[in-house]
């Protein structure tokens, strides 16, 4: 019986809160409308907030590794070690890991470094770098990328042929002989452990640094020609993680991996971190404005709620409501309005991030389910928040003079 | 003899330098039908919302039920109002986004208990059961007024106070109103009406006239009540 007295007074209060809710839609549309811009704006930035790490991170990733690996000592990386250390960092994290083998190689008789490399990653790493022609690759690891200063010196253009000549892993380089000829050069290298391959120009590669100065080859190529397994002098790392977590992956690795030396690129990794910080203080400060204007937008819409229906107010108190059973209707209804404008609110901000992260990312940005709730959650608690004040005018409300009052 | 279930007793009410009521005393029985009369400003409405508990006097006592209810503070009022008296008003005052039947058990709600069949059994009455489903919009005046009734008898008061029930209701409507009460009366309600209406005024059993905040006549028209 007590369970149908509650149940039966639950759904009058329900019928109540509801009713005047969608029986007088057209005077609250305003209402919901605010909260619904109000949390459109919050779900969105909350996730532009936490998306722009990740999406600012890879744009950062744009402007070269920001984790260099070295070996400690003497010794070179192998693969077993290359693959731990993909592992430990964790594929989600890599937007490029590039190991590097540089070799010694003639040219006409001239010395240059052949950097022996995954030119896949190597690309994810350095899209800045600019190149006429194309990117190598592992298919035709026959044609290879010339640094811009080589291609100079030795008048090289797209689609050339040049020879390498080198010394076998393991067998101690010499310089060219300053008293023989070429020939007779070129037959005392070819006496010991030597190499010879014809490498035909597929990309020029232009950066004005260092890299114009280097032949770009496929590393499997590499290690074929100078007759050795897989053994890297550096790894270039292309990370999504702020210095802290930079920090702290450069500490695991020395710790995990204790025959690689890891060595973070700051540069790049604080000016990362300060726009990121600007970044999300601005963000954080227009969702808190914009948190604020909805409590006045709602302040106001429920003040002029209560003084509009101030002779229904009256009606209930004169047939007996008590102040706090008007108030708690009053306040059902704050949290109707709160919870309509609120889910709106999620699915319309999530639209807004996502045509924000395509237009100024050029990437989509994933839904967070837990935006639903939240965002719910926190403006049913704005609504309610902002309605206490004008509810309690309905203390202030009496039914006689009001009810008399026309 | 009736149980006396109003007493009104060397009552005053000032609002700063106009006194509107002034030492009045009047005891009604169970049972009766009061209609009290008089000029504007002459202290209807003042009478009536101290007996409908939405104000208390300045000076002396009114006693509902055998309780004094001058120094109750509101939130006792609101209860004793809820308990003990039916409110029809002249504006009707029904809740517009809420049908005939949720009108009634808003009443209930407050209450005690909403009742749908309860609810449907007092729209009944005034015979509107037909319009139970119907918002305030939809109805006429006479018809809101009988919600109004229907929803003023729902928990069974002592008493059915009545403001100007009449006054915003054309004649038919009004004899609809008139007829309404007349059985209600007949059932054993005590009914307290303020009326401008003569006409009205006149069918009740017992008529007070008010002037300056006094009553200066006390008819008894069970001769010529019917």
């Amino acid at each position: 019986m007590e369970n149908k007295r509650k149940g039966s007074r639950k759904k009058m209060y329900l019928k109540m809160v509801t009713g005047s809710l969608i029986r007088r839609a057209s005077r609250l549309i305003i209402a919901v409308l605010a909260i619904a811009i109000g949390a459109t704006i919050l779900s969105g930035l909350v996730t532009i907030y936490y998306d722009i790490p990740e999406q600012l991170g890879r744009e950062f990733r744009s402007y070269g590794a920001n984790l260099i690996i070295l070996p400690r000592g003497d010794s070179k990386i192998t693969r077993e070690t290359l693959n731990a250390l993909k592992n430990l960092i964790g594929e989600n994290k890599i937007v490029g890991m590039a190991p590097y083998r540089y070799h010694t190689v003639k040219i006409n008789e001239q010395p240059y470094i052949i950097a022996g490399t995954d030119l896949l990653q190597a690309q994810k790493n350095s899209p800045f770098w600019y190149i006429e022609g194309e990117w190598g690759n592992s298919q035709a690891p026959d044609e290879v990328m010339t640094g811009h200063a080589i291609a100079e010196t030795l008048n090289l253009k797209l689609g050339d042929s040049f020879m390498i000549q080198g010394v076998k892993y393991g067998e101690q380089a010499q310089a060219s002989g300053q008293n023989l000829s070429a020939i007779e050069n070129q037959k005392r290298d070819s006496a010991r452990q030597n190499f010879h391959k014809n490498l035909k120009v597929k990309g020029i590669v232009s950066t004005g640094g260092a890299e114009e100065g280097f032949i770009f080859a496929d590393i499997d190529l590499l290690d074929e020609l100078v007759g050795d397994s897989f053994r890297a002098d550096v790894i270039e790392c292309s990370i999504i993680a702020d210095a802290v977590e930079l920090e702290n992956l450069s500490a695991r690795i020395e710790k995990e991996i204790p025959e690689l030396q890891p060595r973070a690129v700051r540069r790049l990794t604080q000016s990362q971190d300060i726009v990121l910080g600007k970044l999300q203080a601005l963000v954080l400060l227009v969702t808190v404005v914009v948190l604020i204007i909805t409590v006045i937008s709602v302040y106001t819409t429920m003040m002029a709620m209560i003084a509009e229906r101030r002779k229904e107010i009256a009606l209930k108190k004169a047939l007996g409501a008590e102040n706090k059973l008007v108030m708690g209707e009053l306040l059902g209804e704050g949290v109707l309005l709160g919870l309509v404008g609120g889910a709106l609110g999620v699915f319309l901000g999530f639209e807004f991030a996502l045509q924000v992260s395509l237009n100024v990312f050029g990437r989509a940005i994933n839904f967070q389910p837990l935006l639903i709730p939240v965002t719910i959650a926190i403006f049913i608690f704005i609504t309610v928040a902002a309605s206490i004040i004008p509810v309690r005018k309905v203390m202030d409300i009496h039914p006689a003079i009001v009810l008399k009052g026309e | 003899m009736s149980k006396k279930i109003l007493e009104l007793q060397n009552v005053s009410k000032i609002y700063g330098n106009l006194k509107a009521l002034a030492d009045i005393n009047l005891s009604v029985n169970a049972g009766d039908w009061l209609s009290i009369m008089g000029p504007s400003g002459s202290g209807k409405t003042t009478m009536i919302n101290l007996i409908g508990c939405m104000d208390t006097p300045s000076t002396g006592s009114v006693i509902l039920d055998g309780v004094d209810i001058s120094k109750e503070n509101a939130t006792s009022l609101t209860r004793i109002r809820r308990d003990k008296i039916g409110l029809i008003f002249q504006q009707f005052h029904l809740i517009s986004y809420l049908t005939a039947v949720e009108n009634v058990m808003v009443a209930q709600y407050y209450h005690s208990m909403p009742d749908y069949d309860e609810a449907m059994e007092a729209l009944e009455k005034v015979g509107l059961k037909d319009r139970a489903k119907h918002l305030p919009a939809q109805l006429s005046g006479g018809e809101q007024q009988r919600v109004c009734i229907a929803r003023a008898l729902i928990n069974s008061p002592q008493i059915l106070l009545g403001d100007e029930p009449t006054g915003n209701l054309d004649e038919e409507n009004e004899g609809i109103v008139v007829e309404l009460f007349r059985t209600l009366h007949k059932e054993g309600v005590t009914i307290i009406i303020v009326t401008h209406d003569p006409e009205v005024g006149d069918v009740a059993q017992r008529k007070i006239i008010l002037e300056h905040g006094r009553v200066i006549d006390d008819i008894d028209q069970t001769a010529t009540f019917k």
